[in-house]
């Protein structure tokens, strides 16, 4: 709650995230609108919402070590008694939890300045999807602070993935449209099947399979997560690299 | 004398200096794949909606991305001197200001021109798109006079940080607005009148245009009105922009609000 409560605060990346999203929705509801047909469009308003739920966390996530050791706090927290997961697990929630406004302003947004009228068909679920997309987004955020932590530039590689995933994830383009070779690499991110699971639960169909296969890629970030922290833990103690890079 | 040394080796150094960080491991992922994959969303979201060819939007992106180097490195040269504390120093310094500032915009168009340039040959490749060999030198040029055009916008952009401070926030902002409306994406005529009314006083949208027409064949005589407007655009931008420097700097010594934002 803490760190939600300064992230919001962070122009860039609280409103910052929020607005930007925004920009490539309207694209992708301009472009769907011309296209001609209704149903894509309330697909694309679906897409573009958690498109804005994963920019809050990919853009941010990958510097958030990185953040810390600017501000000169990293060996305080790692010093600290509980596990170093259990202080920066919180803050890549806290991201993707901002995402929450972004998808709700892009929902909102699309009501009522392009008339998509989106009904929800199990509202229970579509809350529920939503909150287990923002779990495994923020243990995705968590394994990308913790890989990029001894790469200088962690920033620049969070920034790079925003693009990636929103297409292969199948933000706003169907999995069938792209390369056969890509599809394995959909499979493996949970928010292919996030994404898929707000769909279901908004059109009325199926969403727990989804739903568990997301929380199930979600728990497997977490333990992975936690394995390289401690190995980069390990390895900047023997090193004396934690102020480094 | 002074003044072209200011402008050609004055604008060299800061560049340099002000860019210290841009290292191959931020510039490759930021200003060489992240537009590779721009074009690859949009070209895949064209082809769901089933709206434009591929080339459509390979040309459309490639230009557009020259925005990200062009905004973003015109703020920096305000927001970086500020970070170094030497803002106040060349504020109060005689150099002439048309030199010290366009001096410092020559590196950005370039580096903005090549981005661009790569974007669109790797775009092109990736996606097997057609370019004629014809088109390569008119496709150049248009691509310079874009980023060009666009580094103008980003001398408001810089005149705005002295008083913004959150300059990066700004930058995304026009981004954005330069992705919806310079036709990168969506055809002009299918958004609203203002919108393409308003997208012809914008940087990119003639040289969008232009570049599409080059690349599906047309010579550069044809579209050298289009090229043109891009000119006179970027030009109407960089006059716009120096006043509005001019005058904030003037209001920050007024305020003394040069170190504060």
């Amino acid at each position: 709650m803490y760190h939600l409560k300064m992230i919001s605060r962070s122009p860039f990346e609280g409103y910052g995230q929020v607005i930007y999203p925004l920009f490539f929705a309207t694209v992708a509801f301009f472009v769907f609108r011309a296209g001609d047909s209704a149903q894509t469009l309330v697909y694309a308003s679906l897409g573009a919402a958690v498109m804005g739920m994963w920019s809050a966390t990919s853009t941010t996530a990958g510097g958030a070590m990185q953040r810390e050791r600017w501000h000169g706090t990293l060996e305080l927290l790692v010093g600290t008694p509980p596990h170093f997961a259990l202080i920066l697990l919180p803050i890549t929630l806290a991201m993707s939890t901002i995402g929450i406004y972004s998808l709700a302003a892009t929902l909102l947004y699309g009501h009522f300045l392009f008339g998509i009228d989106l009904e929800v068909v199990h509202p229970l679920q579509f809350a529920i999807a939503i909150l287990g997309t923002v779990l495994s987004f923020g243990a995705l955020g968590f394994v990308f602070a913790v890989t990029f932590v001894r790469f200088r530039a962690a920033w620049a590689l969070g920034n790079l993935f925003e693009y990636p995933v929103w297409l292969i994830g199948g933000f706003l383009v169907p999995l069938v449209l792209l390369p056969h070779w890509v599809r394995p690499i959909s499979w493996v991110l949970a928010p292919t099947w996030g994404m898929n699971a707000i769909r279901e639960a908004a059109a009325g169909g199926a969403p727990l399979d989804d739903l568990l296969l997301c929380l199930g890629l979600g728990a497997l970030y977490l333990a992975l997560g936690i394995l390289l922290t401690n190995r980069a833990l390990h390895s900047a103690r023997a090193n004396a690299a934690l102020q480094l890079s | 004398m002074t003044s072209l040394r200011i402008f050609f080796y004055g604008g060299q150094m800061t560049y340099r200096a002000l860019f210290y960080w841009l290292t191959p491991q931020i510039y490759v992922p930021s200003l060489l794949v992240a537009p590779i994959f721009q074009i690859l969303l949009f070209v895949y979201i064209g082809r769901s909606a089933g709206l434009e060819s591929d080339q459509f939007y390979v040309v459309g992106n490639a230009i557009q991305y020259a925005a990200i180097p062009c905004l973003f490195a015109m703020t920096q040269m305000i927001g970086g001197e500020r970070y170094q504390n030497t803002l106040s120093a060349i504020l109060v310094s005689p150099a002439r200001r048309i030199p010290l500032f366009f001096g410092r915009a020559v590196p950005v168009v370039l580096n903005g021109a090549f981005v661009s340039a790569f974007s669109l040959t790797a775009g092109a490749i990736i996606l097997g798109v057609e370019i004629p060999r014809s088109a390569v030198p008119g496709l150049a040029f248009v691509i310079v006079v874009a980023a060009f055009s666009c580094t103008g916008l980003g001398l408001i952009n810089a005149a705005l940080s002295l008083r913004i401070r959150e300059n990066a926030v700004l930058s995304n902002v026009i981004f954005g607005f330069l992705l919806i409306f310079t036709g990168a994406n969506v055809p002009l005529d299918e958004l609203p009148n203002w919108m393409s009314t308003a997208a012809q006083a914008l940087p990119f949208t003639h040289a969008i245009e232009a570049a599409r027409e080059l690349a599906d064949g047309a010579s550069i005589v044809s579209v050298a009105d289009l090229i043109g407007a891009e000119l006179v655009i970027g030009l109407m931008y960089a006059f716009v922009g120096y006043g509005l420097l001019r005058f904030m700097e003037v209001q920050s010594r007024t305020h003394a609000s040069l170190e504060r934002s």
